[in-house]
């Protein structure tokens, strides 16, 4: 029989080498799961997410929706009382699983990111209306959001802030997008 | 006095006419000209540092050098990600492994501020009391920092980072009474709300719920993601949570304008999703009700 556990055990070091996060410095005390505002919404706990860094469980990690769900609040780094930069390694394994292409089972936060980059890559700064409609269609929300109505509460939104002078519908022109498109080339 | 500014991109399209405006509109009442910093560009936000860190260093960094061009010793910046990002970048390219980056900082780097920080200065709080002219008398609100301002300290500076004091000092100047509750640097999700509307949910419920209880009748934010997220989708909200809250989310910067009889303080108000202006209106604290005493003072 095949064990079901495959350790890789470099894998502390490919992460700490994006560092460092002294991931192996954490004790286990859990501070930073108790406090993280969202574990309600996450597959395994920031303690297990770091458990499993320096057990070598890559793919549990990369695949998991915690890193994800993860707002960078930093209540965590904050807390931790041993100096492990925990937002920090959760930011470190999304940009790995986002670079391999690894499937997640809610995709949109992900999706969400690459849009916004893209969005500032061709303008410089943000151009939220845009955003918001290219991330619609490419994170495939757009049907559901109209056949569950919400699609239409986002609409009255967009008219309302358009109304209100809070949504420009034409892009700024300006020297500093040369250096945003240059820097995210790669 | 003439300092650096960087609005950031929200301050161009859904922050602009409320919370650009209204810090536009304070910083001229209180001598201080913004000049600028040119050809400035986003700074990456949650996207770069999410899934392109060294993006997210060269991007803010970059910002940080073209603000150094600027004869000015202060830089402000109004929007907390932009703030966290930029002490961030200055931080990763002063330590030994900077050379991994395409950016480089020269010796001369401003200092970077958050707008409520600098208005909190004692010298700034001693100007407040100066220009107020009609005190937000009986006007109940609780602070909300959110998370970007404050964490992690190393990298903001804060001053106390669990129970920052930086509104409620500018606040009370102007005559409101600040409550006191727990929730003023929990998480309000501003990152996810388009791509994990449900979350945003539960943690902004979570807020207003909790504003309610401890008596506030508004909250006011330094922050226009925090803004965006407790102003635009609260009837969505109150669905969720089937309870009806009714919280006007003000800017501090609004509530200057109000107090210290700056105009457009009206104006920027009205352009919230969330109606804002009656609470006011029951308080006497616009200028329709401004008493003719008041105003002579004014």
């Amino acid at each position: 029989m095949e064990s079901a556990l495959k350790p890789d055990f470099q894998f502390l070091d490919e992460v700490e080498s994006h560092g460092p996060f002294e991931a192996a410095a954490c004790y286990q005390c859990r501070k930073c799961t108790n406090g993280c505002p969202v574990t309600f919404a996450m597959d395994l706990y920031p303690d297990q997410v770091i458990r499993k860094v320096i057990l070598g469980q890559k793919d549990d990690v990369l695949r998991c929706s915690t890193i994800w769900v993860c707002a960078t609040c930093e209540t965590c780094t904050t807390r931790c009382p041993n100096d492990v930069k925990i937002a920090e390694i959760m930011d470190c394994l999304k940009e790995m699983a986002a670079r391999q292409n690894i499937p997640v089972p809610q995709p949109q936060a992900r999706i969400l990111h690459q849009t916004f980059l893209k969005n500032i890559r061709r303008h410089g700064r943000v151009f939220e209306g845009e955003l918001m409609a290219e991330y619609l269609i490419t994170s495939g929300q757009l049907m559901p959001k109209f056949k569950d109505g919400t699609l239409m509460d986002d609409m009255k939104l967009g008219i309302n802030l358009l109304r209100k002078g809070k949504m420009p519908v034409i892009p700024k022109i300006h020297k500093g997008r040369k250096f945003v498109s240059e820097i995210l080339k790669d | 006095m003439k300092v650096s500014y960087y609005p950031g991109c929200s301050l161009e399209g859904t922050a602009k006419s409320d919370y650009a405006e209204s810090l536009h509109a304070i910083a001229k009442a209180f001598d201080i000209q913004l000049e600028e910093v040119r050809d400035w560009h986003c700074c990456g936000a949650s996207a770069a540092h999410s899934i392109n860190h060294r993006a997210s260093i060269e991007l803010a960094g970059n910002i940080v050098s073209l603000s150094s061009k600027l004869p000015h010793e202060d830089l402000l910046v109004p929007c907390p990600m932009c703030f966290n990002r930029l002490k961030t970048a200055v931080n990763a390219l002063k330590e030994a492994r900077a050379e991994q980056y395409r950016v480089q900082l020269g010796d001369e780097i401003p200092n970077i501020w958050g707008f409520a920080e600098y208005f909190s200065t004692p010298d700034m709080l001693e100007q407040i009391i100066q220009q107020v002219v009609k005190p937000l008398k009986d006007l109940k609100v609780v602070c909300y920092y959110g998370c970007m301002s404050n964490r992690p300290p190393e990298i903001t500076g804060a001053e106390d980072h669990e129970n920052p004091q930086i509104m409620e000092r500018i606040l009370d100047k102007l005559g409101a009474t600040v409550l006191d509750w727990p929730y003023k640097t929990d998480c309000c999700g501003a990152s996810m709300v388009l791509s994990k509307p449900g979350i945003v949910h539960v943690l902004v419920g979570k807020l207003y719920d909790m504003a309610r209880r401890v008596g506030a009748d508004a909250v006011v934010v330094s922050c226009q993601m925090c803004h965006m997220n407790l102003d635009m989708y609260q009837t969505q909200i109150e669905t969720t949570w089937e309870k009806k809250f009714d919280l006007p989310i003000y800017y501090f910067s609004e509530l200057i304008g109000l107090a210290c009889g700056i105009k457009g303080a009206e104006k920027w108000i009205s352009k919230h999703i969330t109606e804002s202006l009656s609470l006011l209106d029951r308080l006497g604290l616009l200028k329709s009700n401004v008493t003719p005493q008041v105003e002579a003072v004014a």
